[in-house]
C-alpha cells in the first residue's frame, strides 16, 4: 500500500459518525475515500457549503470544492457565504479538520503554509481551522522528499498555529501530542519503534499500549 | 425607481488609477469576468486589489497581477498564480496575506460600521506582528482591523432591476460581504428579471445595497 494511502485511512479511523469535518487539499481530500462503514460525516468546503460530495460527482463550474476541483453536494447539504464559512470554523462547528504539514513538533505546532524566500502560497483558511476546529489531525509523509525529518523538536518555518496539533498521522505511525511530548499510540505493519525514532527528530514516547496501525491491512 | 442598469463601458467609468477594488470570487468561481476583463482594458493602473485569491494567470482577477495593474493585493491565498509570487518576490508587488476567516471578517466589519473583530486566527504566527493584542475573559485575541473598498465587484447569477440578487452554489463566497463594504457596488449577473418576481424570503443581498447591474447576456 503506498504511503498517502495508508496516512488517508488510518485518518480516516479518527472520524465519527455526525461528525463536521474539513479536509485540507492534497492528500487530507482522500481521507473521504476510507471512512468506516456506517460513518456518516458532513464535509464542510470552506469556499461556502456543508455537504461536500465526491470529486468529479459534478460537471457545474460554480459547484467546485476549495481546491478548485469540480464536486458534487450530498443532499442536506447547504450552501453559504465566505463570513458564514469561517464563522462555523472559527465557532466550534466542526469537530475535526485533517491537513497536510510542512512540519510540526513535540508542543503541537503546525507549519504548512510558506518556506521564506522559496515558496509563499499563503494561509487560505489553515490558520482559522487550527484554531478553531474541535480535534486537528495532521496527515502528512513523515519525512520530506529529502530524507529529512517533518516531525521536530522545534518548528523553523513559520507557524500556521501554535499549540493545535492534536494527532499526527504518518506511513510509520500515530502519534499523539500530550503535555509530555508526543506518544507513539500505534506503528505501521513491519515497522520498528527503532526506525520510527531514527526518523523522528522530536522526542518520542512509547505507549505502554502500543498496537499495529488500524485500517491499513 | 432609480435604473441600476449599466452597459459595460458605463462601468468601466467607475474604474480610475490608485481605487481600492474588492472582487469577490474563489479561485475566479464567483469573479465577474466581464468587469475584470473592463479593468483591463481601461488599463487603470496602481490598484489596491482586495481578494481571497489571485486566481490563475488567465483567469478572473489573476489577469490583473500579469498585466501589472495591481499595486497592493490583499489576499489569503496567491500560490495558484505563480505571477503574484514573482512580483512580490521582485518588489513589484505589495502582498498582505491574510487568513482567509479574518479576511472575510475584516470585510464584514467593513461593511457592518464594526471598528475591528477580534479573534485567535494567527496567535503565535508571523500574523500577529504589529497588531494589537487584546485580552478578553483571559484569552489573548488580535484585533484585525476594517476592510473598505471604492468599488466592489461582484457576480451573482440573478438580479431584480432593484438589486436584489440571488447567487449560485459555491460561486457565492466573498460576494455578499462585499457587496457591503464598498462606496459603489456593481454586480454582473447573467439574468436580470423585474421587481417582483424574485420571492423576498430568497433574496440574498438586498438591493439596497446594489448600485449598478451589468447583465452578461445584454438582458
Amino acid at each position: 500500500m503506498k504511503a498517502k494511502e495508508m496516512i488517508a485511512r488510518r485518518a480516516a479511523v479518527e472520524l465519527k459518525d455526525g461528525d463536521v469535518v474539513n479536509l485540507g487539499i492534497g492528500l487530507p481530500t482522500m481521507v473521504a475515500n476510507y471512512l468506516p462503514k456506517g460513518i456518516d460525516v458532513m464535509l464542510e468546503s470552506e469556499n461556502g457549503f456543508i455537504g461536500l460530495g465526491s470529486v468529479g460527482e459534478s460537471t457545474d463550474s460554480n459547484l467546485v470544492n476549495a481546491g478548485g476541483q469540480l464536486c458534487g453536494i450530498i443532499p442536506g447539504g447547504a450552501m453559504f457565504d465566505s463570513a458564514m464559512s469561517f464563522s462555523l470554523i472559527r465557532g466550534g462547528h466542526v469537530d475535526v479538520t485533517v491537513l497536510g504539514g510542512l512540519q510540526t513538533d513535540q508542543k503541537g505546532n503546525l507549519a504548512n503554509w510558506m518556506v521564506p524566500g522559496k515558496m509563499v502560497p499563503g494561509m487560505g483558511g489553515a490558520m482559522d481551522l487550527v484554531i478553531g476546529a474541535k480535534k486537528v489531525i495532521v496527515a502528512m509523509e513523515h519525512c520530506a522528499k529529502d530524507g529529512s525529518a517533518k516531525i521536530l523538536k522545534i518548528c523553523n518555518l513559520p507557524l500556521t498555529g501554535k499549540g493545535v496539533v492534536d494527532l499526527i498521522v504518518t506511513e510509520l505511525g500515530v502519534f499523539r501530542v500530550t503535555e509530555k511530548g508526543l506518544l507513539l499510540t500505534e506503528i505501521a505493519p513491519g515497522v520498528t519503534v527503532e526506525t520510527v525514532k531514527s526518523r523522528t527528530e522530536a522526542d518520542l514516547f512509547i505507549s505502554n499500549n502500543l498496537i499495529s496501525m488500524k485500517n491499513v491491512s | 425607481m432609480k435604473n441600476k442598469q449599466l452597459n459595460i463601458q458605463q462601468a468601466s467609468e467607475y474604474f480610475k488609477d490608485g481605487m481600492t477594488v474588492m472582487v469577490g470570487g474563489f479561485l475566479a468561481v464567483g469573479t465577474p469576468e466581464r468587469l475584470v476583463h473592463a479593468i483591463v482594458d481601461r488599463g487603470v493602473k496602481d490598484i489596491t486589489l482586495i481578494t481571497n485569491d489571485t486566481a490563475v494567470p488567465d483567469k478572473g482577477v489573476g489577469q490583473l497581477i500579469v498585466n501589472r495593474q495591481v499595486k497592493k493585493v490583499v489576499a489569503s491565498h496567491i500560490g495558484t498564480n505563480p505571477e503574484t509570487g514573482k512580483q512580490m518576490i521582485a518588489k513589484e508587488l505589495e502582498v498582505e496575506l491574510v487568513p482567509q476567516g479574518t479576511l472575510a471578517e475584516r470585510i464584514r466589519c467593513g461593511g457592518s460600521g464594526l471598528g475591528g473583530a477580534l479573534t485567535l486566527t494567527g496567535v503565535g504566527t508571523i500574523v500577529e506582528e504589529n497588531k494589537r493584542k487584546i485580552s478578553v475573559d483571559g484569552k489573548i485575541y488580535l484585533l484585525e482591523k476594517p476592510l473598505h473598498a471604492d468599488v466592489a465587484l461582484i457576480k451573482a447569477r440573478k438580479a431584480d432591476k432593484a438589486g436584489n440578487l440571488i447567487y449560485d452554489k459555491a460561486a457565492r463566497n466573498f460576494n455578499p460581504i462585499m457587496a457591503m463594504a464598498a462606496d459603489v457596488v456593481i454586480v454582473e449577473v447573467d439574468e436580470l428579471v423585474e421587481v417582483g418576481e424574485i420571492v423576498p424570503d430568497e433574496v440574498m443581498t438586498a438591493g439596497v445595497l446594489v448600485d449598478k447591474i451589468i447583465c452578461v447576456e445584454g438582458c
